[in-house]
């Protein structure tokens, strides 16, 4: 046994909370009751995980505005923009419990934005049937990411900053055991035992080119998740939010929130045409996000876009007051990095990678995978968005499954009598593995593949696909994988970035793999997922999700069938609180 | 246009270090974050940096640039044309490595603040106007960038006499949500070392989110101080707020 | 609804090269002492400061005249101007950066002189009397009501209603004592700022919080108050004690 094993720190909780966004904390703190022992690990500092960047709001239908919102609408809203490949149930109690969670926060210190007989404010987004986002300027996911941490650190939790996990443990009868990591600080590593595991890393953004995700969304979690044996769905399904920025270059992929067009801002083409009108003359600007990204990214490929190839995004006809109160982060962003004041001018957008729909495949009441002891929530995990997540849906999604991951894990932890045994031999192979990269000198630059592997997801498996261009995308991600074994680092463990990315990489081209096979599965056009080739959405493949697993491959999944009573919302062709307005406006 | 700027990077741990020199070739709009980005993806790979999201919501890539406690995503470089751009982690937290400081005295001290308190359930009943003042305090993004520039914290390391003007814009922002019941007035009188503060105004200058840290949040909670505690003809009149709530027994650890 | 559309205009960005840190602290040190020396002069070394109708802001009110003393009589007013100078939250700033170096600039290391004695920020005596500062305004504003008194006569000659270059002085010496004292921090947390509540009476702002929104404007502007009545003071003083010593003549604008 090496001395390396010998001295090994180890940690044991009855419920392990791996990723400390969003869903993370309010997972743990949905689990940590008196008497269970609960540990939350995160990538970075808590704080600062990607939630912070989620700038519009938060999709609840209280009704504060347009009091013929509710619940059914939002569900109908979420299924219609998810092209009715998510999972029903998981969109319904999504639907029912979003306003709960939201009012929740309140009560532990987020402020929200007001109307003006008090209640929480709230603004108009795209495909949103009503004015439902609660916000607060455009700074939402700080506001609850900031409430979470504060709420979570006056409880009994125990919090690991900058740790990063590098396998997921099993035991011998299969169940989740544990996980081993590495502090960041000192690259010592530390081995976490447990009985159930809450799985809340994220997305994996960072694997296109242009991107409005932060470092972090590197897919850790979905790669722990998939090498562990978890099955991924709708990997293909990979969210392009409209507006990023454009120019300058060290800025391009910022996101540009939802909240500018939310507010009344326009946009144009290089001819001045406010196009989406012929996209989409009902809802226009504030259309679905996969049908505004495709309208700007048509508009750019006929010729029509702006100097750095984007779209001018216009909202000065509201006033410089209006903006900086109602979007100051946007203001601050816009003057300082592109010298551009958007109180006085239009400014360029163009679309950016945003939210992966794809990943862990979960249950709707409890967020337990097909592994036990393993739960997963918030990005990482998927079937609520289905082909196309509507804006303000994610920091919803977070709260209510973050929760019903906390319970889940918790009454499965309460479920089992002793923490599942792992095997010490794991672990040292494990160890021996993650210090690899030491070993070799003169290796491939970690940083360096990242960047080809972003060219070949954004050359390849972007906003527009086709099924020869996926084949040959695949086919070099295959080949980069095999130089990615050869990655080799410089310096010590301490704090070395070089090293860290190493792992993050591998994830990333884990992942790259299964959005490739899935996109090549997905024969037709559905939401997000746009290919040449099968321009049409086609009815038969609206009856499949495509889940792969390492023990399965790729494998077609029906989408699960509505009730009757659920169905018939969708009857009417229009959402039912819309149905209801017009009801009420005909008897007036 | 392939202009170069000179940077220079403080290299080093605990045991100490250098700054070292990197040329880095400029680009349009670029901030101080890419370059130094570009030095760890092309010279060190090592090259310690934290960083999340490079768009100024995170906090997390504060430094000193030229002296200057400033986030590395927010600050442009050609601010410094002609100038070489001395980087260095902040200087009031211990040194992990090269940029990166050990910042988890703050997080020790976030705890020692009492949990948000309602004595009513949501949905609350506030108007805009009422809030206003509040929601400035959330504008903070946790940079820790005025707690590196407070000279009460830096050349004083009076860090077990005052929480430091993050946490009274935390605090401010608890004592004057309007319906927040808790009175954290004797907290900010004792524990949190509210009166090591001389109101030399440096954490409103470095805030990066704006955030009128002095005159907003610490001033008007020096006066609530002075209502409760100096002002005799005050006392006369004043009512018991409800409770003081004080942090939990159990204090949760945080590690890493 | 096309429009014409025009590529937005891309301004050089200005180098952000600000003053060296030591520039502000020099002025308080040169613009506060030279005002403090000024006034030691002014208050110890005369006993009247009133020119026909102008009454210098030093000697008023005549509170040593109240009981009869005729010596030194600045001294019986000066200490309420200086207590709430002294006391007040933007002074304190200036201050402990000009003359205590605690810290001179931001981000700027302490001389090592300085971290001798253990920095106690306001914990101990006298610095904990800034505490008081609400005291030290009510009395500024009894003094500023005086002021305002001399003011009026100011522009009241022996033969009826007049302007001289000295009553204009007085009254923008008035002005921006007014603004200085009513952009008060202290003034602004007892008006409304203590309370965390506007609408909690009956979903209507407050009173409390229109005062407050206002003083809170004034505020922002603290510290140019400061300094603009500061300077007003000094040359009202000036300009009466030049033209009680006869140096210069009163020119009558109407």
């Amino acid at each position: 046994m090496s001395t390396q094993f010998a001295t090994l720190e180890s940690h044991t909780f009855d419920v392990l909370v791996i990723g400390s966004g969003g869903a993370g904390l309010r997972a743990a703190v949905q689990a940590a009751v008196p008497g269970v022992s609960v540990g939350i690990i995160g990538k970075s500092l808590l704080g600062k995980a990607h939630t912070v960047m989620a700038e519009g709001g938060v999709a609840a239908s209280f009704g504060n505005v347009d009091r013929w919102d509710g619940w059914e609408t939002h569900f109908y809203d979420t299924m219609r923009s998810g092209h009715f490949i998510n999972d029903y149930r998981i969109a319904e109690i999504f639907a029912h419990e979003a306003p709960e969670r939201v009012l929740e926060l309140e009560e532990w210190g987020a402020v929200f934005d007001r109307t003006p007989e008090g209640k929480i404010m709230q603004r108009p987004f795209g495909a949103h049937s009503f004015r439902r986002l609660a916000h607060i300027g455009d700074r939402t996911g700080m506001e609850l990411l900031r409430t979470l941490q504060y709420k979570a650190i006056s409880q009994d939790i125990e919090i690991f900053q900058e740790v990063t996990v590098t396998k997921l443990l099993k035991d011998a009868a299969g169940r989740m055991a544990g996980a081993l990591a590495y502090y960041r600080s000192t690259g010592e590593f530390v081995l976490f035992r447990t009985k159930a595991i809450v799985l809340a890393t994220g997305g994996w953004g960072k694997i296109y080119k242009v991107t409005s995700n932060s470092w972090e969304s590197t897919g850790d979690g979905g790669a722990l998740a998939y090498r562990a044996g978890a099955e991924m769905m709708d990997m293909e399904m990979v969210q392009f939010h409209p507006t990023g920025m454009v120019w300058p270059p060290g800025v391009r992929g910022l996101l540009v929130t939802e909240g500018v067009r939310g507010e009344g801002g326009f946009l144009y083409n290089s001819e001045g045409e406010r196009f989406m009108l012929r996209y989409d003359p009902e809802r226009k600007e504030l259309s679905s996000r996969d049908v505004v990204a495709r309208s700007i990214y048509k508009e750019v490929q006929a010729g029509r876009g702006t100097p750095h190839g984007g779209a001018w995004l216009d909202i000065t006809h509201k006033g410089p007051e209006f903006i900086k109160r109602k979007l100051p982060g946007m203001y601050e962003q816009y003057l300082t990095l592109a010298d551009v004041d958007i109180t006085k001018e239009k400014f360029e957008v163009a679309p950016t990678c945003h939210y992966t729909m794809g990943g862990v495949r979960a249950e709707a009441e409890t967020c337990a995978t097909n592994i036990p002891g393993l739960f997963a929530a918030g990005e990482v995990a998927c079937g609520l968005h289905g082909a196309n997540r509507l804006g303000g849906n994610s920091l919803a999604d977070l709260l209510v499954y973050g929760k019903r991951a906390g319970e889940g894990a918790l009454a499965y932890s309460q479920s089992i009598a002793e923490v599942p045994t792992i095997d010490p031999q794991e672990i040292e192979a494990e160890m021996e593995r993650v210090m690899a990269p030491f070993s070799i000198t003169h290796g491939e630059n970690p940083f360096l593949i990242h960047e080809e592997l972003q060219d070949i997801m954004s050359n390849h498996a972007g906003i527009m696909r086709s099924g020869p261009d996926l084949e040959e995308g695949l086919a070099k991600i295959q080949a980069l994988t095999e130089r990615s074994a050869n990655m080799g680092i410089t310096g010590s463990r301490v704090y070395n970035p070089g090293w860290h990315a190493v792992f993050d990489v591998q994830s990333m081209l884990a992942l790259a793999a299964l959005i490739f096979r899935g996109a090549l599965a997905r024969k037709e056009s559905r939401g997000a997922h746009w290919r040449t080739d099968y321009p049409d959405e086609l009815p038969e493949m609206g009856q499949w999700n495509f889940v792969q697993s390492v023990d399965a491959g790729i494998k077609e999944v029906p989408v699960p069938q509505m009730p009757e009573e659920l169905a018939r919302l969708f009857e009417r062709g229009m959402a039912p609180g819309v149905w209801k307005s017009q009801q009420e406006g005909k008897e007036n | 246009m392939s202009e170069d700027i000179v940077l220079s990077i403080y290299r080093g741990d605990k045991s100490g270090g250098e700054e070292v020199r990197y040329t880095v070739p400029l680009t349009p709009g670029m901030v101080v974050l890419d370059a130094v980005h570009y030095v760890q993806a092309h010279e060190a790979q090592d090259l310690a940096v934290r960083w999340n999201c490079k768009a100024a919501h995170c906090g997390s890539c504060g430094a000193e640039i030229n002296g200057r406690p400033k986030l590395l995503c927010k600050t442009r470089l050609d601010d410094y044309q002609g100038q070489v751009v001395h980087i260095q982690p902040m200087q009031t937290f211990p040194i992990i490595k090269d940029l990166v400081s050990d910042v988890s005295w703050n997080y020790e001290t976030a705890k020692k603040i009492p949990a948000f308190q309602l004595s009513q359930s949501a949905p609350l009943q506030m108007q805009q106007f009422d809030v206003d003042r509040v929601q400035e305090f959330h504008h903070c993004i946790e940079c820790f960038l005025c707690q590196d520039t407070c000279h009460v914290l830096r050349d004083h390391d009076a860090k077990d006499q005052y929480f430091g003007p993050r946490f009274m814009v935390k605090i401010a922002e608890f004592e004057m949500h309007p319906r927040e019941t808790g009175d954290r007035v004797p907290l900010l009188a004792k524990q949190a070392g509210l009166d090591m503060c001389n109101v030399t105004k440096c954490c409103t200058e470095v805030c990066p989110q704006h955030i009128r840290i002095t005159d907003n949040a610490i001033i008007p909670l020096k006066e609530r101080v002075a209502d409760q505690y100096w002002d005799p003809l005050r006392a006369l009149f004043r009512r018991k707020k409800t409770t003081t709530p004080t942090a939990p027994d159990s204090a949760p650890t945080i590690r890493g | 609804m096309a429009q014409s559309m025009k590529a937005p205009t891309q301004q050089p960005k200005q180098a952000a090269k600000g003053m060296p840190y030591w520039v502000e602290p020099l002025f308080t040190i040169v613009a506060l002492g030279g005002f403090v020396v000024y006034a030691i002069w002014e208050t110890l070394w005369h006993n009247t400061g009133t020119y026909h109708n102008y009454v210098s802001p030093f000697f008023s009110p005549d509170v040593a005249g109240w009981f009869g003393f005729h010596v030194l009589t600045a001294l019986y007013v000066v200490w309420v101007p200086f207590l709430f100078r002294f006391s007040c939250y933007y002074y304190r700033k200036e201050y402990f950066r000009g003359f205590f170096f605690h810290p001179a600039g931001c981000a700027v290391a302490e001389p090592g002189s300085r971290k001798l004695k253990a920095y106690k920020g306001e914990r101990r005596f006298p610095f904990n009397l800034n505490n008081l500062h609400r005291y030290a305004w009510y009395l500024a504003v009894i003094v500023l009501i005086f002021l305002w008194k001399d003011t009026v006569q100011g522009f009241i000659f022996k033969n009826g209603f007049g302007v001289g270059l000295g009553s204009i002085l007085l009254l923008i010496n008035a002005v921006l004592l007014t603004a200085y004292t009513f952009s008060c921090h202290a003034f602004r947390n007892m008006i409304g700022g203590r309370k965390d509540c506007f609408s909690c009476v009956n979903g209507k702002p407050s009173t409390g919080y229109k005062w407050w929104k206002r003083v809170s404007g004034w505020n922002q502007f603290h510290g140019n108050w400061a300094w603009a009545s500061l300077f007003s003071v000094w040359a009202v003083d000036l300009y009466i004690r030049l033209l009680s010593l006869g140096i210069l003549h009163d020119p009558r604008i109407f």
